[in-house]
Formats: structure tokens, C-alpha cells, sequence
């Protein structure tokens, strides 16, 4: 959790984006987008497929680092620490921005070990029973304890789309993150599934800073308090999330939520 | 715009000529599947002849036959004094003997038989002897390996209705194999000796013994470095190597030095270990570091493959949490690979060990008669003695090079099938 109370408050951004450029190549994918996102909140992405809204989810925990030819310009801070500085640590950043992909990529390990995993890797626990309590209680935040506690040494990727999803969010959220990034984490399940997932990112946004995209609308309207909408690269509108689906002040978010194009 | 198209009839299935359309295609499907099964079958033939020539002509490498003879251990015979024998070096006496002088005149005890004992059967006495020195002064009978001439004919290798001079053995010999039979003094067993001996001057006496420990060796030494120097190489090529020309570049040569006719490499072993760096001739080390060099682009190559093919999810995975370059590659990439690795790395080894070329050039085709004992002494492979018995003008190496032929054979199986198990064990699914 934050060391500063102030950090929890909603009025002082977790992380912040000025100004930030992207480019693979020579081609720009985000243009000039400028950001804040706070703790215990919901922030979600929006917009068309190819807008840059993955891509710049991406720069928070500097995932980009490992494409070819990307280049990030601008400033992001987590903290008031800027992630690009030479001295920053990209592995302690990850494990401070923890990350959730499209799709559920459980290691093809135990079901404990892939909770551990994390843990071991940055030396959080000592002992045997350290790491238990560890797993246990990532496996609990993240719904899945009573699924799986009979059957911690089966494979992850035994496990069904959703129970995997929500193991690769236990295992996000076992190194203790302050912040969960969220690529689309619900495209390749089926609806139930889906609010299952729902229902935990609500759990989870009291504990930490949540930063999801999706495509759906209706998913962004249902989890999320505040709401970016990306057109071509740029922020083409950001506010809270009520504001945004009700009242939208640019013409292309209002074209977007109405099903005009995307 | 379509005022000038015609309007389009409907499709007639069931015409005549759309019958036999689909007739036509039906037959150019059979056609084509029994093309391939008769390539199969020419394919499975030519395997089916090869294995059966050489097991027909090599099984009976495994054999030898051996005639029994009455031997006196007389000390004064053997040149030694038993008083000396009991002393307290007794079997240093012992073991300076002279064993061939006792065998030639047991031998004489054979009778018109008396010239078909192999030059090497004084050592079945010596080793009788040494065994239990008790035996000295009393009269034993033994079983010793007979000339490789007596042995074919035992083993029925020779054409006896043929005239004389085109059968290849005397009537001296057929004379003296037909008194040994009919004295019941013969009998054909299994030939330890084969599996165990290096190679000799003697049929009867070569064995690939010390080609296989040859073989070993070399291929420890290969292992040990292609093994540590492909896999390295393939995980900065894929993980670390920038992307760009230098890359292309390097791909493209390893993709060409797998391609290098092996004798090159040979070439290379020749000039650079024995000539300039002055690593020992013959040798199990040069001769692995040779054909280390030679499949190491096929491992490069492999592991690439094997690397290439773990998904970038995982990747993600481990990075998304934190984990290093380093830990990605070793705790998540790598054990992913493995099996395409090993299996990679098990058909370059299983390349290594049937290769000869190269190790022609580094000297490794040397005659020798003792089995290596280490790294750097003289050795030879188990191919290499292949080739050589193969060359040989002795009608008794016939049956030892397919004997040689086939127990290259059963290990190239034998780590083949290690190949495909630990693929099929290792291998995992997500």
C-alpha cells in the first residue's frame, strides 16, 4: 500500500503522462497525449481498434522497451519519478506496475508456482510459509482460492480461459503492485467469465490504481470511473466516466459511444 | 452497365460433362495417393535390402570358432623355473613365459590341423595359467580361437565345389578344417573378443572395441563445446543481437556453414589444431573439436527454431512482473526449448558420429592396435574403422565390417530413439 496517505487521495494523480510521443519507427502512434491516472480508481481506455490505446498502455511499465524500433518521448511519472530516467529500474518499475494481457498467459507451471513466481524473483517472502501466505492471499483477492486450493501443483494452463485469467491477475497482484495495467483482459472469455472479472477489478479498485482498454463500451461504462477516449493516436477526450457516456463533449466521442463508427 | 451481359443459366450438376468432371477428379486423387504409397514402398525396399545384406553378410561377425587343444603347462617348455615361480614375484615369472613356444607344441598335437591355431592363442594360455598358477606342469584342455581362414570355413563362408584356385582356400586348409570337425575339436561361439579388442592385422583378432571408446571419447569432447556454444549463440542471436544487417549477416553464414561439405572442416582441424596450434595427431580432441565445429551451426540452427517457437505470451508474462532479461531466457525461454534443443543437438551428435571425412584429414584413420586411453592418445572411430576393414584384403574383415556396420547402426538408433523421447517427454502443451 502507499507509504503516503496523500497518494490514496483522488485528488493526486499515481501516475502521470505529459506530452507523450510514440514511435514505432518512423510511424507516429501517439501523439502529444497528456494524462493522469489516480489510485482507487478505474481508468479505461477507449477507442477504435489501432488508435494507440494498447500502445500506450504499454509505455506505464515501459512493455515497449522489448519492441523493436519503439520510441517513447515526453515524460511519464509514477510517483513524481520519471519511469524513463536512466536511473530507474525497469524490473522494479514492473513489479510496481503490474500488467494483465489479452490474453490469459499462465506459465506452464503449478498453479502455486505461477503465483510464486513473482515473489521468489524479487525476494518478497523467506520462508516456506512466508510464500503460502503469499500465494494464498493473491488467490483470494483474485477470487480463485476456493477453485483451486485442492489443486495448487496442477498445471495453470489446465484451467479454463476465465480461472486462468484470474491466476495471471493473482499473480500480478502477488507481487504487490501499485498499480494494474489491463490489455483487453476480457476479449478471449465467454460472458460469464467476463463478469466474473468485472466484479474482481471492483474488488481490486480500492487497493489499487486500475488502468484497463477494452472495446466494449458497455464493459468500460460498468467498471471504470474515469474514461479516455483515443482517436488516431491522440487523447481525444478524458473524464470521468458518467460525463463521458452521457455528456461527451467532442463530436467524435459522441459518434464513437453512439456506435457511429469504430 | 450489365444491359450487354447475358443472363446466366443456372448450373447444370447433373450434366454429362460435369459428371465426368468429377469423375476425373476423383481418379487423378486415386492416381495421386498410389503414386505416393509406391514411392513409399521403392523407398521402405531399398531400406529393407540394405538392412538385410548387411545383417545376412555381418551377423556371423559376432562369432568365432575355437578348437580344442590338449596343452601341457611343461616349465621347461615355458622357460621358466618352478622354484621361481613359487618365490615371491612368481607371477612377474609367470606372465614372461613363453607362451608361443607351449602353443606350437600343443598345436603339434593337431596333427595335419597343427598350422590352424590363431597367432594369438598363447594368450588363452597365458591367461589360463596366471588365473590358476597350480596349473603349471599338469596337462589341460582348452578352447582357443583358430585362424580366420578355419573360422570361415566353419561358418560355411566358402564355395568348396569351386576349383581350387578361384575359392580362395587351399585344399591344405579345407583338409585340416575337415580332420578338426571330424575330431569334434570345434565349436563356434559368441566372440567377445570383437566387442572388446581394437583393431588388428588378424580377423579373427579385430575388434571395435577401441573404435567405439574412440567414438566416446571424441564425442564427449564434441558435446562439451557445440553443445554450450550453439545454444549460447542461438539465445543472443534471438534475445540480444540487434536486428539489422550484421544480424542478416550472421544468419546468413550459419545458415551456409551448416551447408559446408564435412571434409572442409577437416581441412580446418588439419591446418589450424595440428599445424598451428600443435594439438596432438589422431586424437579423440582434435577430432572433437573438429566435428564440434561442424555441428554446431546444425545446433545454432535447432535451438533458433526451438527459441523462435515459445510463444512472446510467456515472455510478456515473465517480463510483465519484473522478471530480467537473464531470468526470462533462463527460467521461462530455455526450459521451453529444451526438447527442440536436444533434439537439435542429438541429430548434429548422431551426425558427428557417423562422420568420417573430416577426421580422415586429422589423422584418426591411423592403424591402431590398443585401446585409447585418453583424450589425446591415438584413437580411431567406429566409421572410420568401417572404412578401414572395408578396404581391407582379408576375406575375414568381410563379416566384420558389416559387424562393425551394425553396431553403428544400433547406436545411431539408440540415440535417435533418446531423441524422440525426450521431444515427446519434455514437450509441452498450452
Amino acid at each position: 500500500m502507499n507509504q503516503n496517505p496523500a497518494i490514496g487521495h483522488n485528488s493526486v494523480p499515481k501516475m502521470t503522462a505529459r506530452n507523450v510521443n510514440v514511435f514505432y519507427g518512423q510511424k507516429q502512434a501517439i501523439k502529444d497525449v497528456s494524462i493522469d491516472v489516480t489510485s482507487e480508481h478505474v481508468t479505461a481506455f477507449i477507442g477504435p481498434s489501432g488508435c494507440g490505446k494498447s500502445t500506450f498502455l504499454r509505455c506505464l511499465n515501459r512493455m515497449n522497451d522489448t519492441v523493436d524500433g519503439a520510441r517513447v518521448e515526453g515524460r511519464i511519472e509514477l510517483d513524481a519519478q520519471d519511469i524513463y530516467a536512466p536511473a530507474m529500474d525497469v524490473v522494479q518499475l514492473r513489479a510496481r506496475v503490474g500488467m494483465v494481457f489479452q490474453k490469459p498467459n499462465p506459465f506452464p507451471k503449478s498453479i502455486y508456482e505461477n503465483v510464486a513466481y513473482g515473489p521468489r524473483i524479487h525476494g518478497l517472502a523467506r520462508a516456506k510459509a512466508d510464500m503460502d501466505n503469499i500465494v494464498e492471499s493473491a488467490l483470494r483477492r483474485a477470487g480463485l482460492w476456493d477453485e483451486v486450493k485442492d489443486r495448487l501443483g496442477e498445471s495453470g494452463t489446465a484451467m479454463s480461459g476465465g480461472q486462468q485469467q484470474r491466476l495471471c491477475i493473482a499473480r500480478a497482484i502477488a507481487v504487490d503492485p501499485e498499480v494494474i495495467l489491463m490489455d483487453e483482459p476480457c476479449s478471449a472469455l465467454d460472458p460469464i467469465a467476463t463478469a466474473r472479472i468485472e466484479e474482481l477489478i471492483d474488488e481490486l479498485r480500492g487497493r489499487y490504481a486500475i488502468v484497463i482498454v477494452t472495446h466494449n463500451m458497455q464493459q468500460a461504462a460498468r467498471v471504470s470511473q474515469k474514461t479516455a477516449f483515443f482517436h488516431l493516436g491522440t487523447l481525444v477526450e478524458y473524464d470521468d466516466t458518467s460525463a463521458i457516456f452521457t455528456n461527451p463533449k467532442a463530436t467524435r466521442t459522441k459518434d464513437y459511444i453512439t456506435g457511429r463508427y469504430g | 452497365m450489365s444491359s450487354v451481359l447475358p443472363e446466366r443459366r443456372p448450373t447444370d450438376w447433373a450434366s454429362p460433362a460435369m459428371q465426368s468432371r468429377i469423375a476425373a477428379r476423383y481418379r487423378a486423387e486415386r492416381n495421386f495417393r498410389r503414386l505416393g504409397a509406391a514411392a513409399l514402398v521403392i523407398a521402405a525396399s531399398f531400406l529393407a535390402f540394405l538392412l538385410f545384406t548387411i545383417v545376412r553378410d555381418g551377423w556371423s561377425g559376432f562369432l568365432r570358432t575355437e578348437a580344442k587343444v590338449e596343452v601341457t603347462f611343461t616349465p621347461a617348455t615355458l622357460g621358466v623355473d618352478p622354484a621361481a615361480v613359487s618365490g615371491p614375484d612368481g607371477k612377474a615369472v609367470l606372465a614372461r613365459a613363453d607362451y608361443l613356444a607351449l602353443m606350437n607344441e600343443a598345436a603339434k598335437g593337431l596333427g595335419p590341423a597343427s598350422g590352424t591355431l590363431s597367432d594369438a592363442a598363447w594368450l588363452g594360455l597365458r591367461d589360463q595359467l596366471l588365473a590358476d598358477p597350480a596349473l603349471l606342469g599338469k596337462r589341460v584342455t582348452l578352447w582357443v580361437p583358430v585362424r580366420s581362414t578355419i573360422d570361415l570355413l566353419a561358418k560355411g563362408k566358402f564355395d568348396l565345389a569351386a576349383p581350387a584356385d578361384s575359392r580362395g582356400v587351399s585344399d591344405r586348409e579345407v583338409a585340416a578344417w575337415r580332420w578338426l570337425e571330424q575330431q569334434g575339436r570345434l565349436r563356434t561361439g559368441f566372440n567377445s573378443a570383437f566387442l572388446g579388442n581394437a583393431d588388428s592385422t588378424e580377423p579373427e583378432l579385430a575388434g571395435i572395441g577401441g573404435a567405439a571408446l574412440g567414438s566416446l571419447f571424441t564425442l564427449f569432447i564434441t558435446i562439451i563445446i557445440a553443445f554450450p556454444l550453439g545454444v549460447l549463440s542461438a539465445v543472443w542471436l534471438e534475445e540480444y543481437a540487434p536486428k539489422g544487417r550484421l544480424a542478416d549477416l550472421i544468419e546468413l553464414s550459419i545458415n551456409n556453414l551448416a551447408a559446408v561439405p564435412s571434409i572442409i572442416f577437416g581441412l580446418l582441424g588439419l591446418a589450424f589444431f595440428l599445424n598451428i596450434a600443435g594439438l596432438p595427431r589422431s586424437s579423440p580432441l582434435v577430432g572433437g573439436i573438429t566435428l564440434a565445429l561442424m555441428i554446431m551451426p546444425v545446433i545454432v540452427i535447432a535451438a533458433r527454431v526451438a527459441i523462435k517457437a515459445v510463444p512472446p505470451s510467456i515472455r510478456d508474462a515473465a517480463l510483465g512482473i519484473g522478471a530480467s532479461p537473464i531470468q526470462v531466457v533462463f527460467q521461462h525461454v530455455l526450459p521451453l526449448a529444451l526438447p527442440g534443443i536436444m533434439t537439435g543437438t542429438i541429430i548434429g551428435i548422431a551426425r558427428a558420429l557417423g562422420e568420417t571425412a573430416p577426421l580422415l584429414l586429422i589423422g584418426m584413420r591411423a592403424f591402431v592396435t590398443d585401446v585409447p586411453q585418453g583424450l589425446t592418445a591415438p584413437a580411431t572411430v567406429l566409421p572410420m574403422q568401417v572404412f578401414l576393414w572395408s578396404d581391407d584384403v582379408q576375406r575375414g574383415f568381410v563379416e566384420k565390417t558389416s559387424a562393425a556396420i551394425l553396431v553403428l547402426l544400433v547406436i545411431l538408433i539408440a540415440m535417435n530413439s533418446l531423441a524422440i523421447h525426450l521431444r515427446n517427454r519434455f514437450e509441452r502443451r498450452w
